[in-house]
């Protein structure tokens, strides 16, 4: 009996509160700059695709969504991927790929708005996923601080590094 | 025996041993880096440390290198004692500060094991605030990618090139922490096993070049066990497919055969697999020579009226698998079948046969050649006709520092120790053949004349050993001294094959063997065709020889031809088969690659190549081995076999309807004798692991299964099921590596990422799988029985020169083999055709090295190439290279200078 009559107050009072319904999508929610919504490859500072094709998001990836192809640009020695495919019908947006991604290249953005009529229109090749920034983090560069040389960072260049040793010196 | 306990557990161990040995043959984790099975202890990494205590009542301990370490009786250690798994971390952690910041980057990545080591160890945060050591890397050819600065300075890659395969151009250099692991300058990796750092490295200095360029993780990558084509040793290997393309070869471990290492024809040379060239339609060639696709109805509406009523000649294939055959000889009768391999050749691998069938000496597999106490090698040269022998001769080799060191009580392991002791000292290796062979330095002494002069020595040899035996030619030292060496030896080997194409070395190498057995040793006997499948195929009941077939073709006796995985013009003289293709009879070729006699059929199939089917390979030592489908092939490619089933219901026949590749196994033991062992080969199609479930071709990280398909259809398709064998298209079921060996499709456990989780599928490390070595023996399965093995009798000739040159075959490790010769990687290493010359005949033909020189019974011009070695009168001439069939004429030829061949300079200068 008491928990029904409190019930009913708790009802009542509810008349004059403020409406939480949101009128979506005239008036659009807003997203924390870390929601996880539509994926996108982004680039690095130079403006050079920061995906090297490790494969590390298609191996965390849960629902085994993503799949790529490594290949080698031949002017400069970079890693990048041939194609990178996303199958967002499949995507659960858990964000494990961006938290593999050693090179911050993938990335979960605020745009959550992802129907389509046709299945087929939910896979995005490389090109629906590239944008011409760097996301979430403007300052990291990948090849900055991997060893591995590219065509204008030689050995020794990159962050934390001694220049290239002689081998042939006999120096104690 | 010797009983050990492990923190407390109790396990039986060898005496003998090391004590990381111990701990891995019972399957327990320790992390190590510069031991390896085959290679001993070096005791350089510090990382295998357990606490070793003195008894039961010791709780301190004392910190001790499980790999430098011998077992002891009652012996205690512990491997969780905090001391020693901190220690072990801190040696990872002091390895890591120069390590680069490249997984990402670096095709070791997922399958590294220093990445294994630094996570089973703990290590995770980097402390160390200093620069980072870099290096240059060198320029290591199209097989091996170099990256220095991952370098953990274990010394695994050079104790690998240098001291177990004998390479001179890698090499340690530099002093404190400046060594530098690599050539003294840029430039290709000599050493024919050089591929085999990639898997030796524990992390990634040295990785694949041709993998690279086409990168996929391990986890990635769908694979099955198979068995290499390259050659007659039957190497176990793990091809490798993603996305439709065969992406690497990596070695399957084998206890018997290839252990943990590939030659590179076999590791490079399956990328033919991929290669535009192949054929992928069923299509008709009209006489004007262009080819129509006509789908497979069409293709088998034309062929069924080729076959209807008709009479049927078939030629099969030693690169095609024993199925495919005996599919072959079912559908055309054994008096219209022949087994493709060229003439010649089918008579000395019949003598081969022969020989052992008559018994009296032991067909040796490769962990059998390693335990020899003397080699003697007859004509043959193994590092190019079937390169896997050579380095287990080498390993044959050092069994006289082996011996050595268990004289003075140094433990076979303790590789370092051995090695000071022994000084070089090396077990007799007696070297004949036709040239001068890369492995001469392992040799007591070389001998190089004529097949036919060889033979006789050996002859000689066998007439020393045993004065019953025919004698040879007059003995001179070479003669004494293989006599002596071997006559002491209690375990020696004779090595010979087809390689030099003159059956007088088989037979004298069978007399050495029988005369050795009388004496009392236990000799052993290996011969070695050229082929995967060429034993295989000599096995099968042919009635016509190649020469028949074509003839009875050429007569106009048959009216269709049918030719299996076989270009014909490698077999025999192209004026013969030309006159046989042009006879009017229907032509029908099945083949994986577009090739010369392809090029003539008027109907043209597509076959699979071996990576795409099931099927079974005979090797060297009559080793019956199944190789698994990989991948489906796309479009319309099928398995040779599958076409003959089909072309026999278009002709309207009811035999030929096998259900499966089990029930033409079957079918093949059944209808050949020599074959009845083959279905003990692998598990039937039903097989299934402990827990009911298949075996998955997919590892269980097997990523993008709902995306890689999806630009095409994005609704998955359901993973095919697989019918015939046990293993699924997919990542479920269990690889436990409880299983049969010959159905282990990659290694893997948990912890172990790198190929060095391959002790969690062994009995004990470096012995054989759990499930058993894989393969059936149809041959020499009774034991050596010397009870008929009469002698033979009659020596060939010796050589004498006359009018010309007389050509001898020698064969190119990269080149000479028609599929790895199309693996892109392999034919950028394959030489130009070549002949070697004598000095004075170079001089007398007015040729000089560089020249060109051509003759009627070459297609093309070679280039000349000069060697003191050649015995006047004599050139040795490389074949199986474009336009140098493998069989040469018999008799001499008239050699002319081309003047219009170019010189390799002014190639290199026209660019």
């Amino acid at each position: 009996m008491w928990s029904q009559l409190r019930t009913l107050w708790t009802v009542f009072q509810h008349t004059f509160m403020r409406n939480e319904t949101v009128q979506y999508p005239d008036e659009m929610p807003y997203a924390a700059p870390r929601y996880r919504g539509r994926i996108i490859l982004t680039r690095d500072p130079d403006g050079e695709e920061r995906c090297v094709a490790c494969n590390l998001c298609a191996v965390a990836c849960p629902v085994d969504c993503i799949a790529l192809q490594k290949t080698e640009r031949e002017e400069d020695g970079r890693w990048y991927p041939e194609f990178f495919r996303i199958n967002f019908s499949r995507c659960i947006m858990c964000g494990m790929c961006e938290e593999a991604c050693p090179t911050y290249a993938i990335q979960l953005t605020p745009d959550f708005e992802l129907c389509e009529y046709n299945r087929d229109s939910m896979v995005y090749e490389k090109e629906h996923l590239l944008i011409n920034g760097p996301g979430k983090y403007p300052d990291y560069s990948f090849w900055g601080v991997a060893g591995k040389t590219i065509e204008g960072k030689d050995k020794g260049e990159a962050r934390n590094e001694a220049p290239p040793t002689d081998f042939r010196s006999l120096m104690p | 025996m010797a009983t050990i306990f492990v923190d407390g557990e109790r396990y039986e161990a060898k005496a003998g041993q090391n004590v990381l040995e111990a701990v891995l043959s019972q399957h327990l984790d320790l992390p190590y880096f510069c031991w390896h099975p085959a290679m001993g202890s070096v005791g350089a990494c510090r990382q295998c440390a357990i606490v070793e205590y003195a008894d039961e009542n010791d709780e301190r301990g004392r910190l001790a290198m499980a790999c430098i370490t011998s077992v002891r009786d009652g012996m205690r250690i512990s491997i969780e004692a905090p001391y020693a798994a901190e220690f072990r971390t801190s040696v990872i952690e002091w390895l890591m500060e120069n390590h680069p910041h490249d997984c990402p980057v670096c095709e070791e990545g997922g399958e590294c094991h220093l990445q294994d080591m630094t996570v089973m160890t703990g290590h995770s945060q980097r402390r160390y605030r200093g620069t980072k050591r870099t290096w240059r890397n060198q320029d290591l050819g199209p097989f091996i990618g170099h990256e220095m600065n991952r370098c953990i300075t274990c010394y695994r890659c050079v104790r690998f090139y240098r001291d177990y395969a004998g390479g001179t151009d890698l090499d340690a250099m530099g002093s404190r922490g400046r060594m530098y692991f690599g050539r003294v300058g840029d430039g290709k990796l000599e050493n024919e096993f050089s591929g085999n750092l990639v898997e030796v490295c524990p992390t990634g200095v040295f990785t694949d070049r041709p993998f690279s360029s086409q990168y996929t993780r391990k986890w990635d990558l769908q694979s099955a066990p198979s068995v290499c084509p390259g050659c007659a040793v039957g190497c176990n290997i793990f091809p490798s497919e993603r996305y439709g393309d065969l992406k690497r070869v990596h070695n399957r471990y084998h206890g018997e055969i290839n252990g943990y290492f590939l030659c590179d024809r076999g590791r490079f040379g399956s990328h033919f697999v991929n290669d535009p060239a192949r054929i992928r339609n069923a299509g008709t060639r009209a006489r004007d020579d262009v080819f129509e696709a006509r789908g497979v109805d069409a293709a088998m509406d034309a062929l069924g009226k080729m076959l209807r009523d008709r009479k049927v000649i078939g030629i099969g294939s030693p690169r095609a698998s024993v199925e495919s055959n005996f599919a072959l000889k079912s559908l055309v009768g054994r008096d219209s079948f022949c087994n493709g391999l060229a003439d010649g050749e089918a008579d000395l691998i019949a003598l081969a046969l022969d020989v052992h069938g008559r018994g009296g000496a032991r067909i040796p597999t490769l962990s059998d050649v390693e335990t020899a106490d003397a080699v003697l090698v007859l004509g043959e040269d193994v590092l190019n006709t079937a390169p896997r022998v050579a380095l287990s001769m080498r390993q044959a080799a050092r069994g006289r520092a082996l011996e050595m060191g268990s004289e003075a009580a140094i433990p076979g392991w303790q590789d370092a120790g051995i090695r000071g002791h022994a000084q070089g000292r090396l077990s007799p290796v007696f070297l004949a053949t036709t040239l001068p062979t890369r492995i001469d330095d392992i040799a007591t002494a070389t001998f190089h004349a004529t097949p036919a002069d060889i033979a006789r020595t050996g002859y000689a040899v066998a007439h020393r050993l045993d004065g019953d035996f025919a004698e040879g030619d007059a003995a001179d030292e070479f003669v004494e001294r293989v006599a002596a060496a071997l006559g002491e030896a209690k375990r020696p080997l004779v090595v010979t094959g087809t390689g030099s194409a003159e059956p007088g070395v088989i037979e004298a190498a069978a007399n050495i063997a029988w005369a050795l057995r009388a004496r009392g040793a236990d000799p052993a006997l290996l011969i070695a065709p050229h082929e995967a499948n060429s034993v295989g195929a000599a096995m099968l009941d042919a009635g016509l020889s190649l020469d028949g077939a074509l003839e009875a073709v050429r007569s106009g006796e048959a009216d269709t031809l049918v030719v299996m995985e076989n270009d014909l013009y490698r077999r025999a003289e192209s004026a013969r088969v030309d006159a046989a293709l042009a006879a009017g009879a229907e032509v029908v070729v099945m083949d994986s690659m577009e090739n010369a006699t392809a090029q003539a059929a008027n109907l043209v199939l597509p076959a699979a190549a071996y990576a795409e089917c099931n099927g079974t390979f005979v090797n060297y030592e009559g080793r019956a081995q199944r190789f698994y489908q990989v991948f489906e092939p796309g479009g319309e490619i099928a398995p040779s076999w599958v076409w003959i089933q089909r072309a026999a219901q278009a002709a309207g026949r009811s035999d030929c309807a096998w259900s499966g590749i089990d029930d033409l196994v079957r079918a093949c033991a059944d209808g050949e004798p020599a074959l009845a062992a083959i279905p003990e080969a692998a598990p039937a199609a039903d097989y299934r692991s402990e827990a009911d479930t298949r075996i998955p071709r997919q590892p269980h990280r097997y990523s993008g299964r709902t995306a890689m398909r999806a630009d095409v259809n994005v609704h998955e398709p359901k993973p095919t099921v697989d019918d015939e064998t046990p293993f699924s298209y997919s990542m479920e079921g269990q690889n436990t590596g409880r299983q049969p060996g010959s159905t282990v499709p990659y290694v893997w456990s948990p912890g172990w990422n790198s190929n060095q989780s391959v002790f969690k599928f062994q009995q004990e490390v470096g012995g054989s799988l759990s499930g058993g070595d894989p393969g059936a023996r149809l041959i020499g399965t009774d034991g050596p029985n010397g009870a008929d093995s009469a002698c033979f009798r009659n020596p060939p000739a010796a050589f004498a020169g006359g009018d010309g040159v007389r050509l001898f075959p020698v064969h190119a490790i990269f080149g000479s083999d028609e599929l790895s010769a199309r693996s892109w990687p392999v034919a950028s290493c394959s030489p130009p055709p070549y002949v070697v010359l004598h000095p004075e005949d170079a001089r007398e033909l007015g040729v000089e090295a560089g020249d060109g020189v051509r003759c009627d019974a070459l297609s093309a011009s070679a280039e000349v190439r000069i060697d003191a070695a050649v015995t006047r009168g004599a050139a040795a001439c490389v074949v199986g290279l474009p336009g140098l069939p493998e069989p040469l004429p018999s008799e001499a030829v008239a050699l002319s200078r081309d003047p219009d061949f170019p010189r390799e300079a002014e190639i290199i200068a026209k660019g």
